[in-house]
């Protein structure tokens, strides 16, 4: 009787469970809600995931109101995977959040953080479940201004300007998306994402769709950090509570690669983006500009977050990279990296969460020796390390093997050359850490450290598990991650 | 196709290329945010404009109105406008966080005051 609602329900209830949060005024009960909303948000995905396996499209009119005219919720085999992504994300770490929010946020905003949490979710949801233009921007706003307040909530005062910049960049990158899909309204005379794209080939020629598809590439590439322009990403994650790091690095910069895949292949239609513009090669220099200085300059970091931040902006490169590549096997590498990495970074991002609770700023001066009195989690970093750099039995290996794959492909021996060297320079900066926590004698401080309680650990292992489970079984992630790819290709024909 | 006849897309883009100019040209955080704003007026503009047809109504179907104007965009826009108060009243509310935190609102003066903190010895 319920299920019919499901793609609804998935993010009204976070939405909703947002204002009831602030009139309870009640950290516990907040962080009750939020686990529930989050956990029924990631039974709700499964049993859709489950529904669209065989390639149906569950489509569902908001109030009734048939789409073209009302907003459809639409949900296929890719978003169906992406909602799977982000509610699982967020239902391992707010169970992780409770013990280090309580740490690092002032005890009377606790409330308020579970409000913006669930918010963000609920905007979250929303950008991947909704199928008309005009709701995934309130969406996105949604969750990028709930972001901003998250962000804000970091202990360093570097958090608030950190928020701030966020602020300005995600507005301009979010105005730059509601101009272009302003634009393709004005051509196409619909705001339904599929509507809009059986009528694009009548005016696909003008310059008013070319300046849409402008517009939104630059607004999109902002949203998800592309190369350069990042420079919103390493503060905002680097300062704000460690919950919200894992949070957003695993969710935020994946959800805005959806809708920029989207765009890209259900609305514009591959052929119009990639053969009859150079698309795919603008792509493809800013990806390896983001694979090498990004990394580059990660090696160069003092503290760890703001390492593993630039880290990030490179591993986005990778994602953006299979994009690039305009094959089915360049676009599932593309996909299942962004599956995979937001389960390494999640994981890498809750353990530092760990150091952050007993050291305050995890720096690589105070963090000597520390793999002595937390080795738990110090031996998680290492995992996650590992499977930054792309070894083998972790989920890295998996989306460079695949990007390799695609690569050759096409030809570009030097591109699988590219891609292996780079991941020599995430060897780098992985190894920094293993050098500073292994083999430095701990001093006083660090010595008296204890290891982080069960209920942060258990979290962030279950992240680390399954980079090596998915790293060994690759019949789920790559299995989705391929037919999601057929189903893009497929829509835009 | 003549530049009389685009008027409304002229305006459009000079305030959006204001509101950007503002946001970068400025170091004052309220500044930008000011600009900010601009820039998304610009966007208001967008939608309405053509939505709009001179002697036509709100859609109201009766005998005596043969035109209409389109009333979607202006949802639209309600929502957009919105979205435009909440970031301004958050990036404000920011704003005077940062002033208490760091005793100015000059990006330049801020971000001397970090430099010189993250240089210092622990």
């Amino acid at each position: 009787m319920i299920a019919p609602h499901f793609p609804v329900l998935q993010v009204v209830l976070p939405l909703l469970a947002a204002p009831i949060m602030v009139l309870l005024r009640s950290g516990r009960v907040a962080w009750v809600l939020a686990t529930v909303v989050s956990w029924a948000a990631l039974g709700i995905a499964l049993s859709l995931l489950a529904q669209v396996a065989d390639g149906s499209v569950v489509s569902y009119a908001i109030g009734s109101w048939p789409p073209p005219w009302g907003i459809e919720y639409r949900i296929d085999r890719v978003n169906a995977f992406l909602l799977v992504l982000v509610s699982l994300i967020a239902s391992v770490v707010v169970v992780y959040s409770r013990a280090s929010v309580a740490a690092e946020v002032p005890r009377e905003q606790h409330y308020l953080f579970y409000t913006m949490y669930a918010l963000c979710l609920a905007g979250l949801l929303g950008i991947a479940a909704t199928g008309d233009g005009f709701n995934l921007f309130v969406f996105l706003e949604i969750s990028s201004l709930s972001s901003y307040v998250l962000i804000a909530l970091g202990r360093d005062r570097r958090a608030l300007m950190a928020s701030y910049q966020y602020l300005i960049m995600g507005t301009i990158g979010a105005t730059f998306i509601v101009i272009g899909v302003g634009l393709l309204y004005l051509m196409t005379g619909t705001l339904n994402l599929a509507d809009m794209a059986s009528r694009l080939p009548q005016v696909t020629e003008t310059r008013s769709v070319l300046a849409a598809l402008a517009f939104l590439t630059v607004g999109i590439s902002l949203k998800l950090a592309l190369f350069p322009l990042h420079l919103w990403l390493p503060n905002a994650y680097a300062y704000a509570p460690s919950a919200v790091t894992a949070f957003l690095a695993a969710t935020a910069t994946k959800v805005s690669v959806y809708v920029l895949l989207r765009f890209y292949y259900s609305v514009f239609g591959e052929s119009r983006v990639f053969s009859a513009l150079p698309m795919g090669e603008i792509l493809l220099v800013l990806s390896l500009g983001a694979m090498f200085i990004a990394s580059t300059v990660a090696v160069f970091q003092h503290d760890l977050k703001r390492m593993f931040a630039y880290s990030s902006v490179a591993q986005i490169g990778y994602i953006t990279l299979g994009v690039s590549l305009d094959s089915a096997t360049g676009l599932t590498a593309g996909i299942v990296h962004l599956f995979n990495h937001a389960l390494t970074k999640g994981a890498l991002f809750l353990l530092l969460g760990s150091f952050a609770l007993r050291l305050g700023a995890v720096k690589f001066e105070n963090i000597g020796g520390i793999a002595r009195v937390m080795p738990v989690t110090s031996f998680g970093i290492v995992l996650g390390g590992l499977s930054l750099i792309g070894i083998p039995g972790t989920v890295g290996f998996v989306s460079k093997w695949y990007l390799v794959l695609a690569a050759f492909d096409r030809g570009a021996w030097w591109l699988a050359l590219l891609i292996v060297l780079s991941s020599l320079l995430a060897l780098i900066y992985v190894w920094r850490f293993v050098e500073a926590a292994y083999f430095r004698e701990p001093d006083e401080t660090v010595a008296k450290l204890k290891e982080a309680p069960a209920e942060m650990l258990v979290p962030a292992w279950l992240m680390v598990g399954a980079c090596i489970y998915f790293g060994l079984d690759t019949g789920l992630t790559v299995g989705g991650a391929s037919q999601a790819a057929a189903e893009l290709l497929r829509s835009g024909r | 196709m003549t530049i009389a006849g685009h008027f409304s897309y002229w305006i459009t883009i000079f305030i959006a290329i204001a509101g950007l100019y503002i946001v970068i040209a400025r170091g004052n955080l309220v500044k930008k945010l000011v600009g900010l704003s601009i820039f998304q007026t610009s966007v208001y503009l967008l939608y309405i404009a053509p939505g709009k047809l001179i002697g036509g109504t709100a859609p109201i179907i009766a005998q005596q109105f043969q035109l209409y104007s389109n009333p979607l965009p202006h949802v639209l826009i309600l929502t957009a406008i919105v979205v435009g108060v909440a970031t301004l009243a958050l990036g404000l509310a920011l704003v005077v966080r940062i002033k208490e935190a760091y005793g100015s609102i000059e990006e330049d003066e801020i971000l001397e005051q970090d430099e010189s903190l993250s240089s210092e010895p622990r």
